[in-house]
């Protein structure tokens, strides 16, 4: 077979993906790509999204049919480069068989998501990759691990991905006792503990990044590295309204206009999407989480904590990831460290930019921790 | 932490929480505890068809085997529900309602109004509905339009295990008397539940499939017909169905429906129930009044015939709304508005 014929395939995103809609070809065959090229579009019962290029060539095939369903893996194009014969490309469409899905073999003897007890209940996490590198994954405010949708299989290439829900939210058990991030940050300790894990390289999104820089200052011998994305914690801004919004919000139609604000493009927000945030707010116990957690660090529309002075002094490396258009965490917040991080701001993200701009996000983050 | 279940798991799940979360919670019916007294009482059937199974193992006396009487014990959980108690009084099949009508329609539904706004009756009264359980005309009737016919009752009729947790804990907690309508012949289907407790308010309804080109109203058994028939339109004729669960029947959420409306210009009701005076005709009504300019085509209704429910199974398998009746009827809307 030849190594310079890549399959676009059906991309799983997310634990409980089986199979995508394909909504939209950006390139027409024939069209030269280089590596981060939006090729297709695809639309999975979660969020519609783009499948980037990985590798540079031409689009030499466009098998798969705008507006049908395939499953993960399914091949829908092909790249390479325009030195490799048509025949071979035929030869190469002909003989790729879709991998069975790991998901149908293990479904009963395997769960999706594993759940471990800690002092601070029981909460529920998703693992993926092998190895000692271990890279954990703490979501924001109101999210859940399905946040890292698209990161944690392709970040687990570094070693081994954890992706936890925070006390209070997704599936965890929906107690906060003390709003704090001190509280936060030890319940994500607790985890570590509980999984086995001595060190990692915590990835925290909004308030997560909060709560990681918190465990990082607090206990440095645990934390190898931390990237702080679209994070709290560098500074006192935060949209307010949005927090006050999200914690109130009880309808569909309450909630979506607010989760489209995550986003620089807000047709990103699904009628899935929305419902699953709702059924989360729903459960006995979630709106008096929140509404204790938003207390107590982001009271009034203004961060409580801000701990950059902290962390610059701790000397901790840090890669700091904003959208450009962030309309939750201004993105000025991204050169609070100045040279004491690496720092990227992207265009056409918001809040959510792990998933707007996930490869690069992916790539970024797989530099700063391979170890 | 979620997991599959089924319909009947739900509202056992549903019903134990709130009992075990509220004292005020109790519940009467025929046989909910399986034979009050009897040996093995702890392992008993549970209701007519299992529902409540295990619930008196774990709640006692909480859990009262009534005799046969719907007068009786309707208007005792009514009279409770009054006096500051949550009673779940079970209704067997929703076809016995007759004879404890008066206690429903004419006190429950009225003391609130009544007493100028100081009573409350936090009654819930769950009962079974619909065809296709081979259990003839007396046994097997949609009769929810009787309930939302009348000022003072809040109608529910879930169609999926997820909702009807959801809108049964909701019941409970509400303080106004709410008629709950199971389909029995949902009580097997599956989906992802929560085990922890969670609410669906009243009066939001369910947008389960998205489509610009028609709106599928439907409640209950006939959402899962309809989603059917919004299947095959996409497949075999590109036709995208919209297709709402209205959940709740009183309130009802006119708000979605006519925003759909307004987006396909086209409406397909789907009801179980009888045709004359339905929620069918309540919805067709009301977007013809309402979006009547967005409308390309006449309102279309698939619903059960006018006659009782056949005990020939063959009949009774014509007689509930079809997803073949629906992709033809969403076709009558298509054809009008090309002739137009």
């Amino acid at each position: 077979m030849n190594p310079n014929i890549v399959p676009i395939v059906m991309p799983k995103w997310g634990l409980s993906m089986s199979e995508g809609k394909l909504t939209g070809w950006l390139k027409p065959v024939g069209a030269g790509v280089v590596v981060g090229d939006e090729i297709i579009e695809v639309e999975t019962d979660k969020i519609v999204n783009v499948v980037e290029s990985s590798a540079a060539g031409t689009l030499r095939r466009i098998i798969g049919e705008n507006g049908k369903v395939y499953p993960v893996k399914a091949l829908i194009g092909v790249i390479a480069p325009d030195d490799v014969p048509e025949a071979e490309i035929d030869a190469f469409v002909a003989d790729y068989a879709t991998p069975a899905s790991e998901d149908k073999s293990s479904d009963e003897a395997a769960p999706r998501y594993e759940f471990v007890d800690t002092a601070f209940g029981r909460l529920r996490y998703a693992k993926r990759g092998e190895g000692d590198n271990v890279i954990l994954l703490i979501h924001g405010f109101g999210g859940d691990l399905d946040n890292w949708l698209f990161n944690i299989e392709a970040l687990s290439a570094a070693g081994t991905v954890y992706a936890l829900d925070l006390p209070g939210h997704g599936q965890s058990d929906k107690v906060v006792s003390e709003p704090s991030l001190n509280w936060l940050a030890s319940a994500v300790v607790a985890f570590m503990d509980a999984v086995g894990v001595q060190a990692a390289h915590l990835v925290g999104h909004s308030m997560g990044g909060a709560i990681s820089m918190r465990a990082a200052l607090d206990q440095p011998a645990r934390v190898k590295s931390l990237t702080l994305i679209g994070s709290a914690g560098l500074g006192s801004e935060i949209n307010g309204d949005y927090i006050e919004g999200f914690v109130g919000a009880a309808s569909r139609r309450e909630l979506k206009p607010l989760l489209e604000q995550l986003f620089d493009d807000p047709a990103l927000v699904n009628r899935q999407l929305v419902d699953d945030v709702l059924k989360y707010k729903r459960i006995d116990g979630v709106e008096e989480a929140l509404r204790a957690v938003a207390g107590g660090l982001f009271r009034d529309g203004r961060q409580t904590s801000v701990l950059a002075g902290e962390l610059k002094a701790s000397g901790a490396p840090v890669l700091i990831v904003w959208g450009e258009s962030d309309r939750i965490i201004p993105a000025a917040h991204a050169s609070t460290l100045g040279a004491a991080a690496k720092t990227e701001v992207l265009p056409g993200a918001g809040h959510m930019v792990q998933m707007e701009k996930a490869g690069r996000v992916n790539e970024l983050v797989l530099d700063h921790v391979s170890d | 932490m979620t997991r599959k279940i089924s319909f009947k798991t739900a509202i056992n799940e549903a019903l134990d929480l709130e009992m075990t979360r509220d004292p005020s919670v109790i519940m009467l019916g025929e046989d909910i505890v399986g034979g009050c007294g009897a040996p093995g009482e702890a392992d008993a059937w549970g209701g007519v068809l299992g529902v409540t199974k295990g619930l008196y193992a774990k709640h006692g006396n909480r859990l009262l085997d009534t005799p046969l009487s719907e007068s009786a014990y309707i208007g005792a959980a009514i009279g409770a529900a009054a006096c500051g108690m949550r009673p779940v009084a079970e209704l067997m099949f929703i076809d016995f309602v007759g004879v404890c009508f008066d206690q429903i329609f004419n006190q429950a539904a009225k003391f609130r109004y009544m007493f100028g706004g100081k009573a409350r009756t936090p009654v819930v009264i769950r009962t079974m509905v619909g065809a296709g359980f081979r259990a003839a005309a007396q046994h097997s009737q949609m009769l929810t339009p009787l309930f939302t016919q009348l000022p003072g009752l809040k109608v529910i009729c879930p169609s999926n295990a997820y909702d009807a947790k959801g809108l049964l804990i909701q019941a409970i907690r509400d303080d106004d008397p709410v008629i709950f309508c199971e389909h029995k012949n949902l009580y097997s289907a599956e989906c992802d539940v929560p085990a922890e407790s969670y609410t669906i308010p009243f009066g939001e309804a369910n947008v389960v499939r998205e489509g610009k080109d028609v709106t599928i109203v439907s409640y209950g058994l006939t959402v899962h017909r309809a989603l059917d028939a919004a299947t095959t339109l996409a497949q075999k004729d590109r036709i995208e169905a919209d297709v709402i669960d209205l959940r709740t029947l009183s309130p009802i959420d006119w708000d979605t429906v006519l925003e759909s409306v307004e987006k396909t210009g086209r409406l397909v009701v789907v009801d179980e129930a009888n045709p004359r005076c339905s929620i069918a005709t309540d919805v067709a009504a009301y977007v013809a009044q309402h979006a009547f300019g967005a409308l390309k085509a006449a309102p279309q209704m698939v619903t059960a015939p006018h006659t009782p429910v056949p005990f020939s199974p063959s009949l009774e398998d014509l007689y509930i709304p079809t997803a073949d009746a629906v992709v033809a009827a969403v076709g009558k809307t298509i054809a009008r508005a090309k002739a137009a």
